[in-house]
């Protein structure tokens, strides 16, 4: 038995502890941009912002995207709800409130990542130190899945914590795709260029996924290909079709033990569906940013639609 | 005033329950032991047991200190104290539901009349009402406090929310994590299974309408509370829920919390929410920690809530001078276990005496609670101490007045090595058809030198309390 307010919390503090991993990589590829390319810099940062979903607030704040604001903004500033401090804040905060439900591990992992990155982002960092903080921040969040994946019960629990990473990383993953889109569409991108290259590295290195594409795919980046990563590789961690896998799963194994299904598991089979396109083709026929911002907006109605069937409120 | 030391008293060699623990003590290499120190601030930070202090914004989690010397109490004593301690919680339970129906103490002249029917504890809500199992205080924190080799007495009876068990626990389980050794020469009584007899105590009084288990919850006002980590670290350890007001209603005559699957009935509650904020529809209506209506399913029967409402009236400050009184009438015998001298400055007689010392008394107001709104007249300024007279002046019935005792003393590790500091201790005793007592209890601390402050609020800290197997 869980509480409606628990479930809540479990899955917020997941959706936070997501966000901040999320976010480190968002500037980590923001980085690597900036070192590489000796000009529009400033373009790179301001498009790391809309990628964070964070360009309204960032744009009240500040004029300039330089990599100091930026990273500032994305990592430290707690006035940023979605910045990595204000989310490990909000993810201790949730981990604190179902405390009962978490083991001893992974809320100590939690409590000790808020009081390392508290100290460690208490002042503005230099920007030689971004590397060794964006490592700390990632290696932090990896530490709290280890703990969380060795030691909780697979139950409910564990199924609503679930549901909040993969409703958060597929939002993540569908933006820094939408932010981009239009590198990747055939009809205007010159095929080979350094500058895409570049920007196609960008993209997967903000998944994490630079590396993995070359295992996967020809070495040469193709913009479809990369598309069909990001979308539709059901064995890519970050993807779509991965995220989804596991919402249903997860929404299944809740269904079974409640022996309840709702109106959250059909709007969860309809994106499903969305996702089983035959070829990645037809997903940019049909347009690509069309079909973004459409997951994007099912995606979080799902979310909506979980919090009222299993009384969050 | 030189006060008892407990384990080194000035005659010679440590008193016999320290002697084993002495020699150990000996033996280790003071560097060691401040890192051990050490070692122990990090585990309590990494678990987050914290507490909030009120009205500071910076340190709005705080660690309560934790001084790694044991307090330690032969096998010999602790049963003296269990003795006097199960006889004063019969009184304090029986004196509630005579309270709460016929008052017979007061018929019988006892105590006067006025002390209860003024008085803001008293529950009126509460008369003709009675709990599940005849039980109102479930779990009792009475502090005790030692003058000399024999000498024990009850400073306070905590019969509404007594808080600081999980503090016993976790105090015991880091002693054992940084002296594993210690534990395999000294034979220590345990105290881990608290939690476990807590939900078999609470589940042992449930509602007479309950077949079967009944489903038990901890209460909790919320993760702002100052004592938050406590109510999750139990509600944990029993697993059962921890439940905030906004989780529960009031469904079918009984009261019941949104779970995902629905609303399911609770049939226990271990509440930590003051009885003011209980249920807006009978107390006050600006609660948003309670649940409405909870106070009619309480008395229809449908709901234990532990503790009951309106047992603040046996614990009341100015009750409390007449406890000696109050164990006889209902025990039939003499107190085991002795009050503090307390003066009433609602009697002009009591007044005047307390005016003129007030250098050496403390002085308490009698709804106060931890170490807020007290004078500790030896250690206060002049100023303060007039201060406090102006204040007493204008009302006095508010307050009592007790002599400075000279509390016994304990040594904590400090940089210059051990030093004497002030203790009090507060054992822990559950109440349903059986009264049960952990052999242990939190031990305060004053860390001040000369300070007899123990409140964690105030500057307190905590040791671990070890009842010898002997």
């Amino acid at each position: 038995m869980l509480l409606g307010r628990n479930a809540n919390g479990l899955y917020w503090m997941n959706r936070y502890i997501e966000r901040a991993e999320n976010m480190a990589r968002l500037v980590d590829a923001g980085l690597r941009m900036a070192l590489t390319r000796t000009q529009g810099a400033a373009e790179e940062w301001a498009s790391v912002v809309i990628s964070a979903g964070s360009d309204v607030a960032y744009g009240q704040k500040y004029q300039e995207h330089s990599a100091a604001n930026v990273s500032d903004f994305l990592l430290r500033d707690t006035s940023n709800p979605s910045s990595v401090m204000a989310s490990i804040e909000t993810a201790r905060f949730n981990a604190r409130m179902v405390r009962t439900a978490l083991t001893r591990e992974t809320w100590e992992s939690i409590n000790e990542a808020w009081m390392a990155l508290k100290r460690m982002l208490a002042k503005p960092i230099d920007e030689r130190d971004l590397p060794t903080v964006l490592d700390a921040i990632k290696r932090e969040t990896a530490l709290i899945r280890g703990a969380f994946y060795g030691t909780m019960l697979r139950n409910e629990i564990f199924d609503f914590s679930q549901l909040g990473t993969y409703v958060e990383r597929a939002d993540n993953t569908a933006r820094i795709l939408d932010v981009k889109y239009y590198v990747l569409l055939p009809s205007i991108s010159w095929v080979g260029s350094t500058l895409d290259n570049y920007q196609w590295e960008s993209i997967l290195r903000s998944v994490s996924a630079h590396r993995s594409y070359r295992w996967v795919y020809e070495a040469e980046y193709k913009p479809t290909n990369i598309a069909d990563y990001l979308i539709l590789n059901a064995r890519m961690p970050r993807s779509l079709t991965f995220c989804y896998r596991f919402v249903i799963e997860h929404l299944d194994f809740l269904a079974r033990d409640y022996s309840a299904r709702h109106a959250c598991h059909d709007t969860a089979e309809c994106i499903h569906k969305m996702l089983k396109v035959g070829s990645i083709k037809d997903i940019f026929d049909a347009g690509l940013h069309e079909f973004l911002t459409g997951f994007i907006r099912e995606n979080t109605r799902l979310g909506d639609q979980i919090a009222l069937d299993y009384r969050f409120y | 005033m030189a006060a008892f030391d407990e384990m080194l008293p000035e005659s010679s060699g440590p008193r016999r329950p320290y002697t084993a623990y002495d020699r150990w003590l000996k033996e280790q290499d003071p560097a060691r032991l401040t890192q051990k120190t050490q070692d122990a601030e990090r585990v309590f930070r990494k678990t987050g047991i914290t507490f909030a202090v009120y009205g500071e914004q910076e340190a709005s989690e705080r660690l309560i200190p934790f001084d790694i010397v044991p307090r330690i109490i032969s096998g010999q004593e602790w049963r003296r104290l269990t003795q006097g301690i199960e006889q004063r919680v019969q009184a304090l339970n029986a004196f509630l539901d005579d309270i709460y129906h016929r008052q017979e103490i007061l018929r019988a002249g006892r105590i006067p009349k006025e002390l209860i029917a003024g008085n803001e504890a008293f529950l009126p809500e509460m008369i003709g009402v009675r709990p599940p199992a005849g039980v109102y205080t479930h779990i009792i924190g009475v502090d005790i406090v030692r003058t000399g080799e024999n000498d024990f007495f009850v400073l306070e009876d905590n019969a509404r929310t007594p808080s600081g068990v999980s503090y016993m626990l976790e105090n015991r389980e880091t002693m054992m994590q940084l002296f594993p050794e210690l534990f395999q020469k000294i034979k220590v009584r345990p105290v881990e299974n608290y939690p476990a007899l807590l939900r078999r105590s609470l589940a042992a009084v449930k509602p007479e309408s309950t077949s079967g288990t009944p489903t038990v919850a901890v209460l909790t006002p919320g993760s702002y509370n100052s004592a938050y980590f406590e109510h999750a670290f139990l509600a944990d350890q029993m697993g059962v829920q921890l439940v905030e007001g906004p989780d529960l209603r009031v469904v079918d005559g009984h009261v019941a919390m949104r779970t995902t699957e629905g609303f399911k009935q609770i049939d226990v509650l271990y509440r930590r929410v003051d009885d003011a904020f209980l249920d807006p529809l009978t107390f006050r209506p600006d609660s948003a920690l309670g649940i409405p209506g909870i106070m009619d399913v309480y008395r229809a029967g449908n709901i234990t809530i532990a503790n009951a409402p309106g047992t603040g009236i046996a614990d009341d400050k100015a009750i409390y001078s007449y406890m000696p009184e109050i164990v006889e009438f209902y025990t039939g015998r003499k107190a085991i276990l002795g009050n503090i001298p307390t003066w009433r400055c609602s009697e002009p007689d009591s007044l005047k005496y307390v005016l003129e010392h007030i250098a050496e008394l403390v002085v308490k107001e009698v709804h106060g609670s931890g170490g807020y709104g007290m004078l500790v007249g030896p250690a206060a300024s002049k100023k303060e101490c007039e201060a406090f007279t102006e204040k007493l002046k204008a009302k006095p019935s508010n307050y009592i007045a007790q002599p400075t005792l000279a509390l016994s003393t304990c040594p904590i590790l400090t940089e210059k090595g051990l030093a004497p500091r002030h203790v009090d201790l507060r054992p822990y005793v559950l109440v349903s058809d059986r009264i049960q007592i952990v052999p242990g209890g939190l031990t305060r601390v004053a860390l001040k030198e000369g300070s007899l402050v123990v409140n964690s609020s105030q500057g307190g800290g905590t040791k671990d309390t070890w009842v010898l197997d002997d």
